[in-house]
């Protein structure tokens, strides 16, 4: 050491450079917890700002409406209503003009727009359950259209806001569980938009990619850790595996473009292409968990089998690969999960037409979840602002399930060796 | 007869066969000792029927869908319909659709005279096709079948097949990787036909509307990358890093070193979390909430040009989803230090945070530039977030107020719009592609071989 000092502990300048060191040591501390608190309070904020803007998407309100259908111009017979068919009668009779006359009739012109598409729907419904109401006057609950649903969630316009007081006044309001927004699909109308088509729609795509990705991704990995020779074809496989796992989810919806629509003609928007893009992606992912899983098997197993006579095939088939299977499910479903939240690619091979009806099939149009966040995040509407949240909670909530479900199969069956 | 019909027929048959198969050598096993399980034998005849049959099957389908129209172009009602191509694509299409019953009538009268036609080559050539792997089938499990015998290595031969099998499927991550590079490629080249490269490469200058009429004002449409590069570059490389490299790093330095297990395996898990959220919840959040926030903030500090789609609002979303990425690939090198070098410098009367800081992260730095550099790549490559919250003016600026543009904007911006097939906007999203598939190659490449050499050091 070159200056004495340092170790001259009498005077207390020691002790001062220690309580430094030491004030240094806490200094540092506090900032890794501040790193990692900033995160959780990041996702906490998050959350709370998506339930917070969707919880109301899954809530709607309906007013009471007396309708004297005798003095309406719709011109339904009860009798003609039995059987099937009925649902196209009443659709094309014009129960829109209906409605608003009824609005007008009961709570003044201020309501003659107050009831939207939903409205519609339900009134629908109600006469094909029960034909006979068009003798009567009943007094139906009808879902409010999306500038007074608005003005009874938050704040808005004075008219909308005067209605509502109207409305609560008469005690004609009320809350209830929108059930349409699970049931239904797209529409131009925020009071009657849901998200059942774009949730068929991830099924179906999800569906085929898991068919695809799975037994490719295994056999893969069976293939390059118990059979591959070392050689300039396997580190070519391998390289190329390891690049495409890191590739950009956007230029697999290029290849899906170039490929399966222009090339192969493939029908666009459809499922099924999408399904064949997302396991393009996945199958990478679901190889490196399987090699990984397939490692972990310990060799003392396959010498084992070995030793009583079995095969090289039947000692991947009947053993190693039995024993791998939860590390490989494990991986499979956190790509899975990926694949669900993906978005760009799908955007690049159509699937984002607008689409007012579920998939039928794997060929038909859809889409699906994501890309219908993201096409309601579009959208000028205020209304659409809570339900593009409501998408995202149900999003979510798949996200937390399948996440769950590979945490608790990890925990459960994956052995230790 | 369709080919979904021919291709259910072949798996029956093959089904059948090895069902047969297995009968007849388990009535072979009571004559005495076989080579094979009579499970072996079936496997050997199915397999014979339906491999071979399928690939016919495979082959065929995009052979007979040139044939059929060939064949209806051919026909009177094909020779009557518009010479122009698009058009006539678009009523071929409507057609098929019809033939295929998914639709009652097509926008155009032709394309319900073309129906039929469609349909009637259809079943001709799907016939043919059919037939053709029928007898494939038949006859394949035929021979198999027939080579059963007490002594016949039916095993060998049905791991034989397997391997082809595992074989193939290891070589589909080789087709991916070339049908990516290849479609990038060739539909990059027609775009340097129509545009030139080194323009595309150092042009300054994005508006990529084309003309529609040639008088129409600034019709010529430029493609000059940089401004796209530098947005990206500005947005995943300057701003998400300057967020996550060092949230991601201290976090990592937090759980692995200070927090005591309990706390860590509940912090980890969270920290996940933000990485499995999808990207178009992230984009809704920044354009929603945080992109408001950054404007005003830029407003109240005496920028007038903050705009509410920034940079900035984008990059922070971004650098926070980014911090477990980078949080794991720090644990990762961290973990790999020696233990001998920390206890070494704990010895000579160091604190923890001393140590952490002049030993262990100097050991483990090429192993965090690494995970670094993979984020960086992953940033760049990141969509949703900046659609949803970065704009589409291509500006070269350092304002991080301003908004700017990012190559993935602009793929998606160019082939989501009234997109004409063929056309130079069309085909730019291809180059763009093409870049950003060369950069993020590239690296990947780096990262991956610093981090590889610097695991082989402590080895």
């Amino acid at each position: 050491m070159s200056s004495k000092a340092a170790t001259r502990w009498t005077d207390g300048s020691m002790n001062k450079k220690l309580g430094r060191r030491y004030a240094s040591e806490r200094r540092f501390r506090l900032l890794g917890l501040a790193a990692v608190s900033i995160s959780v309070l990041f996702l906490a904020f998050l959350l709370y700002n998506m339930s917070a803007k969707g919880l109301g998407g899954f809530v709607r309100y309906e007013a009471a409406l007396p309708i004297d259908f005798a003095k309406s111009n719709l011109f339904l017979d009860p009798a003609t209503l039995r059987g099937p068919g009925a649902e196209q009668t009443v659709a094309s009779a014009d129960l829109e003009t209906a409605i608003s006359q009824a609005a007008t009739a009961t709570y003044g012109q201020v309501a003659a727009e107050m009831f939207g598409d939903g409205a519609v729907d339900a009134l629908t419904r109600d006469i094909v359950r029960n034909p006979d109401i068009l003798k009567d006057k009943p007094i139906l609950w009808l879902p409010v259209g999306s500038k007074v649903d608005i003005a009874a969630k938050h704040d808005s316009d004075d008219a909308s806001e005067n209605l509502v007081n109207l409305l609560k006044s008469k005690h004609a309001l009320r809350e209830r569980f929108n059930t349409q927004f699970l049931t239904a699909s797209d529409s131009t109308d925020p009071s009657s938009v849901g998200v059942w088509g774009a949730l068929k729609g991830t099924f179906l795509t999800i569906l085929v990619t898991i068919i695809l990705a799975f037994p490719i991704g295994v056999l893969s990995a069976v293939y390059l850790e118990e059979f591959a020779p070392r050689n300039r074809w396997t580190d070519a496989i391998e390289v190329s595996i390891n690049n495409l796992a890191a590739v950009p989810s956007i230029i697999f919806g290029l290849l899906g473009l170039a490929v399966f629509l222009n090339f192969m003609n493939l029908p666009r928007s459809a499922p099924l292409v999408g399904g064949m893009t997302l396991a393009l992606m996945t199958m990478p992912v679901i190889v490196i968990a399987g090699r990984n899983a397939i490692k972990t098997v310990p060799p003392s197993i396959r010498d084992a089998a070995l030793g009583v006579g079995a095969s090289k095939m039947q000692v991947v088939f009947h053993h190693v690969l039995p024993l791998a299977l939860p590390g490989i499910l494990t991986g499979t479903i956190i790509g899975m999960a990926r694949a669900l939240g993906e978005t760009a690619p799908l955007l690049m091979i159509g699937m984002r037409a607008f689409i007012a009806a579920p998939p039928t099939g794997i060929t038909s149009p859809a889409t699906v979840l994501p890309v219908q966040i993201f096409l309601w995040s579009d959208e000028v509407d205020r209304g659409f602002v809570e339900k593009t949240s409501a998408a995202i909670i149900v999003l979510l909530l798949f996200m937390l399930v399948m996440n769950g479900l590979a945490i608790y199969l990890r925990n459960r069956f994956e052995r230790r060796w | 007869m369709s080919l979904g019909f021919a291709l259910v027929a072949v798996l029956v048959v093959a089904f059948a066969a090895g069902w047969a198969g297995y009968l007849h050598a388990r009535r072979l096993r009571t004559a005495g000792r076989m080579h094979s399980l009579p499970i072996y034998h079936g496997a050997y005849v199915a397999l014979w029927g339906a491999i071979p049959a399928l690939l016919l099957l495979a082959l065929w389908a995009p052979i007979q869908s040139r044939m059929v129209d060939a064949a209806v172009l051919s026909s009177p009602e094909g020779r009557a319909l518009p010479a122009f191509e698009m058009q006539r694509e678009s009523i071929l299409s409507e057609a098929r659709e019809i033939a295929d019953g998914e639709r009652e009538q097509g926008f155009n009268p032709q394309s319900s005279t073309l129906a039929p036609r469609i349909r009637e080559a259809q079943s001709r050539y799907s016939l043919i096709g059919g037939a053709v792997a029928l007898f494939a089938a038949l006859g394949a499990a035929g021979l198999a079948y027939r080579r059963s015998a007490p002594q016949f290595r039916a095993r060998t031969g049905v791991e034989r097949w397997l391997l082809i099998v595992l074989l193939a499927a290891s070589l589909i991550a080789i087709l991916t990787t070339l049908g990516i590079l290849l479609s990038l490629m060739f539909e990059s080249l027609r775009f340097f036909g129509l545009y030139p490269l080194h323009a595309f490469m150092f042009g300054l200058e994005w508006s990529p509307q084309t003309a529609i009429r040639a008088d129409q004002a600034g019709s010529s449409g430029a493609f000059g990358a940089i401004p796209l590069l530098w947005g990206t570059f500005f947005i995943g490389a300057i701003i998400a890093m300057v967020v996550a490299v060092p949230l991601g790093l201290m976090s990592a330095i937090y759980l692995t070193q200070y927090a005591n297990p309990r706390v860590r395996t509940w912090l980890k898990p969270i920290l996940e979390i933000l990485a499995g959220v999808p990207t178009v919840v992230y984009g809704y959040f920044a354009a929603l909430t945080v992109a408001p926030v950054v404007r005003d903030f830029g407003l109240r500090i005496g920028v007038s040009s903050a705009s509410s789609e920034s940079a900035l609002a984008a990059g922070l979303v971004m650098g926070i989803m980014i911090i477990p990425f980078i949080s794991s690939m720090a644990d990762d090198s961290m973990a790999a230090v020696p233990q001998a070098m920390r206890d070494g410098s704990l010895a000579m009367g160091a604190t923890k945070s001393e140590t952490i800081r002049r030993v262990l992260l100097p050991a483990a730095l090429p192993g965090v530039v690494g995970g670094v550099l993979l984020a960086v790549s992953r940033a760049i490559g990141e969509t949703m977030i900046v659609v949803m919250a970065a704009g589409l003016a291509a500006n070269l600026t350092l304002n991080p107020f301003a908004s700017v543009t990012t190559v993935t904007v602009q793929i998606v911006q160019l082939l989501t719009g009234d997109q004409e097939f063929d056309s130079a906007k069309t085909l730019a999203a291809f180059a763009l592609g093409l870049t950003l598939f060369l950069i993020t190659f590239l690296l990947n490449l780096i990262a991956l071989q610093v981090v590889r050499r610097y695991r082989e050091q402590y080895e």
